[in-house]
């Protein structure tokens, strides 16, 4: 059911060795229509036939019922009434419980957290209610019709409460699945996906790119699918691996590096958790370095969980540590966050000190 | 009292004070009694009386002071167009009355507490136009050294417990420092201000039930400023008695645009608090500008109902009529009062200006009391970057 979009049609050069991606032969790709849209636009469009394709499903969160405060919702409430698109009081942990009870009775409650900085109250909620409900009950209940979206990451001015990148406390754990995605074409098939998976889902969006990232959307129904990580940019000298907003400044990095002659091959995740270890540990093995870059802070982030798994199955191929250009260990700054981020130059000075090991 | 606090405002600066105000610094604390405009409404408890004692400097100092507290919000709004104050930035204007009110019913040992929306009662609790200026703008002599920013004012001193991002947070922690004040037999009560948004947040019943047990002198008060956000209070919450909400708790509903009001309804729930434990104040109180810069405040409310309460219900247009019908100073007077006040916030503002940003060494400055022996690595792993201090 799930029909992968050829990616022949795309601008980003596509490679060849994603594991057991399926592929989409090129005259349906022909057929497609696409409109130019940004992150918000193509995440609308996703909610509008996710709720069109199930009368059963849900969206609900603070603000959502006019647009919500970055546009992702527009239009529902009209289309869908409001008895399918409605706001809630200023309460997350209330919100989130209310979804996991929605989505036991068989309904798919996609949850709007307004910014991932405010997930916290309904981080109980979320794993100790929704990501073990299944294993618990024997199987006899479960949530999977649980999603939950929220803004993550840095916008240039958020401060402390307006920027985190918390997706680390959730890969942590079992029962829950997390998507990042980097682009709009991407986060309208991931984020369908993520709905109809049957497993309760985060949906972190990166709140930079709402505006920011344009591309080519296909209008109709596609789905991306979850746990598969895919190769952006074949290279042969050092693999970076990245999610979200943070590949686009890792992309630049790639071609400023090129420059100097060293070859990188891009990896995006996409899924966090599972993640898609096969494809990255592929290509280590073929480059023998690993660059990890996000913009959470270094200690405990999941680039931490990437290179010890990198580490246990291809010691012996790597030619250098493991390096990790990530966010300071510190609260996210307001003045200092130029300083705090990890930014193109600090990705390409590690590519090379890593290649020049 | 009221004196201190003018020449603390002053900034070590002298300048010529207005011709009203000299004429009342030296004049005796004449008693002047002011009816609130309405009536309080109380829950579980019997309602203070409507008449308010004051004394003409009150009355002017009430009328400067919120005159201060708008013409900086104002400001403000300027800076941040100008891109001056970046990140998020939320306005007081519309509810000084309940900054100021509180103020005078109070100690500067009893705690306050609240959310983002915090300058004015940064100012009324001793804080300087120019700390004010400087944390907005990012800069070194700001309250919190310019890294918490609009949302993040302090001020240990004056039992200033901030400033919190995060609704609903800062009332679990309003009622601790309210169980620490009475463990040191401080005779001194916290007020913990939360909005008609935050009203519904978990924690804040969780913080009354633990209150109301342990007879905690906490004040919890609701500025119902009728938005959370673009949320109008009705379709929130099923009960917007914000005042009952706490049940077995009293509570008290206060008219939150008049300074009289919010002092009598303050020094009251002091009293409360100090003897039987806690108590709610709702004030009903609106704000003229969006809830913060990015919003502008009329795609929820029509202008004709921002307006209008602009006209009926301005907290400092009601003190001005009660300065001039009292004969405690001129037209003429106040404006000139204004117009220095003007000056006073501007020069506030060259002033922060022209100080510096913090240093880069301050990104790791306090994230732990003591470092922890993290070191942060430059692409070069045998190049250490910065310890954590």
């Amino acid at each position: 059911m799930a029909a992968l979009l050829g990616r022949l049609c795309r601008k980003l050069v596509f490679p060849g060795t994603t594991h057991g991606a399926k592929r989409l032969s090129t005259s349906a790709c022909e057929s497609d229509t696409v409109k130019s849209l940004n992150l918000y636009s193509a995440i609308n469009q996703a909610l509008h036939i996710a709720l069109e394709t199930d009368p059963r499903s849900y969206v609900f969160g603070e603000d959502v019922g006019f647009g919500g405060v970055f546009r992702c919702t527009t239009g529902l409430a009209e289309r869908f009434g409001k008895n399918r698109v409605f706001n809630t009081p200023l309460c997350e942990q209330g919100i989130v419980g209310f979804g996991i009870g929605l989505a036991a009775m068989g309904n798919r409650a996609i949850v709007e957290i307004q910014f991932a900085d405010y997930i916290y109250p309904a981080f109980d909620q979320i794993v100790n209610e929704a990501a073990k409900f299944r294993y618990r009950s024997g199987n006899q209940f479960n949530c999977g019709g649980l999603t939950i979206r929220a803004p993550y990451g840095a916008v240039g001015h958020g401060g402390h409460y307006h920027s985190q990148s918390p997706e680390a406390f959730f890969c942590h754990v079992p029962g829950i699945k997390v998507v990042i995605p980097r682009s709009p074409r991407e986060a309208k098939g991931l984020l369908l996906s993520c709905i109809r998976d049957p497993n309760p889902v985060v949906f972190f969006e990166p709140k930079w790119l709402y505006r920011q990232a344009v591309e080519e959307v296909p209008e109709h129904d596609y789905m991306i699918p979850l746990s598969e990580a895919e190769v952006i940019k074949e290279g042969n000298d050092i693999t970076l691996v990245g999610w979200g907003a943070q590949l686009t400044i890792m992309e630049q990095a790639c071609l400023d590096a090129e420059k100097e002659g060293i070859s990188c091959e891009l990896i995006d995740l996409k899924t966090l958790l599972p993640w898609d270890k096969e494809t990255v540990e592929a290509s280590v093995k073929k480059t023998g370095r690993l660059l990890i870059s996000h913009e959470a802070p270094v200690t405990g982030g999941f680039g931490a969980e990437i290179s010890a798994t990198i580490l246990e199955r291809c010691f012996l191929k790597l030619e250098a540590p493991v390096s990790r250009v990530c966010g300071l260990d510190t609260p996210f700054p307001l003045v200092f966050e130029p300083f705090y981020m990890p930014t193109k130059n600090k990705i390409l000075d590690a590519i090379k000190s890593t290649v020049n090991y | 009292m009221a004196l201190s606090r003018l020449s603390s405002r002053s900034n070590g600066i002298t300048r010529p004070l207005s011709a009203a105000f000299s004429r009342f610094l030296s004049a005796d604390t004449t008693p002047i009694t002011i009816e609130t405009s309405l009536p309080f409404t109380a829950h579980l408890c019997d309602p203070p009386s409507r008449s308010v004692e004051s004394s003409s400097q009150e009355l002017l100092t009430f009328f400067r002071t919120m005159a201060l507290m708008r013409r900086m919000e104002i400001a403000a709004d300027s800076l941040y167009k100008a891109k001056l104050i970046r990140g998020f930035c939320h306005l007081y204007d519309g509810q000084e009355a309940v900054a100021i009110g509180m103020e005078a019913a109070i100690t500067k040992k009893d705690a306050i507490i609240t959310a983002y929306r915090d300058h004015c009662i940064f100012l009324g609790r001793g804080g300087s136009l120019h700390e004010v200026f400087s944390e907005l703008m990012g800069r070194q002599a700001g309250c919190s050294k310019g890294k918490g920013g609009s949302m993040h004012f302090y001020k240990k001193e004056s039992s200033f417990y901030g400033g919190h991002g995060i609704v609903g947070a800062q009332v679990p922690l309003g009622c601790g420092i309210a169980f620490a004040q009475k463990y040191s037999k401080d005779e001194a009560v916290t007020f913990a201000l939360y909005g008609d948004g935050a009203a519904n947040q978990g924690q804040l019943f969780e913080a009354l039930n633990i209150s109301a047990l342990w007879d905690l002198p906490a004040i919890l008060v609701c500025e119902n400023n009728h938005y959370g956000m673009g949320t109008a209070e009705w379709r929130a919450a099923k009960s917007s008695s914000y005042y009952k909400r706490g049940d077995y708790v009293p509570g008290l509903k206060v008219d939150g645009m008049d300074a009289f009001a919010v002092k009598q309804a303050c020094k009251f729930a002091k009293e409360h608090a100090l003897k039987n434990g806690p108590i709610i104040l709702e004030m009903d109180t609106y704000r003229y500008h969006g809830h913060s810069m990015s919003d502008p405040g009329s795609t929820y409310r029509t202008r004709d109902e921002i307006s209008g309460v602009r006209q009926e219900r301005d907290p400092i247009e009601r003190i001005k009529k009660l300065v001039l019908s009292h004969d405690l100073a001129t037209e003429k007077e106040l404006k000139d009062m204004e117009k220095e006040i003007r000056k006073e916030v501007d020069d506030a503002i060259a002033k922060a200006k022209d100080c510096p940003m913090p240093e880069p060494s301050e990104l790791f400055t306090n994230v732990y009391a003591k470092g922890f022996g993290t070191e942060s690595f430059g692409p070069d792993r045998k190049e250490v970057k910065a310890a954590l201090p």
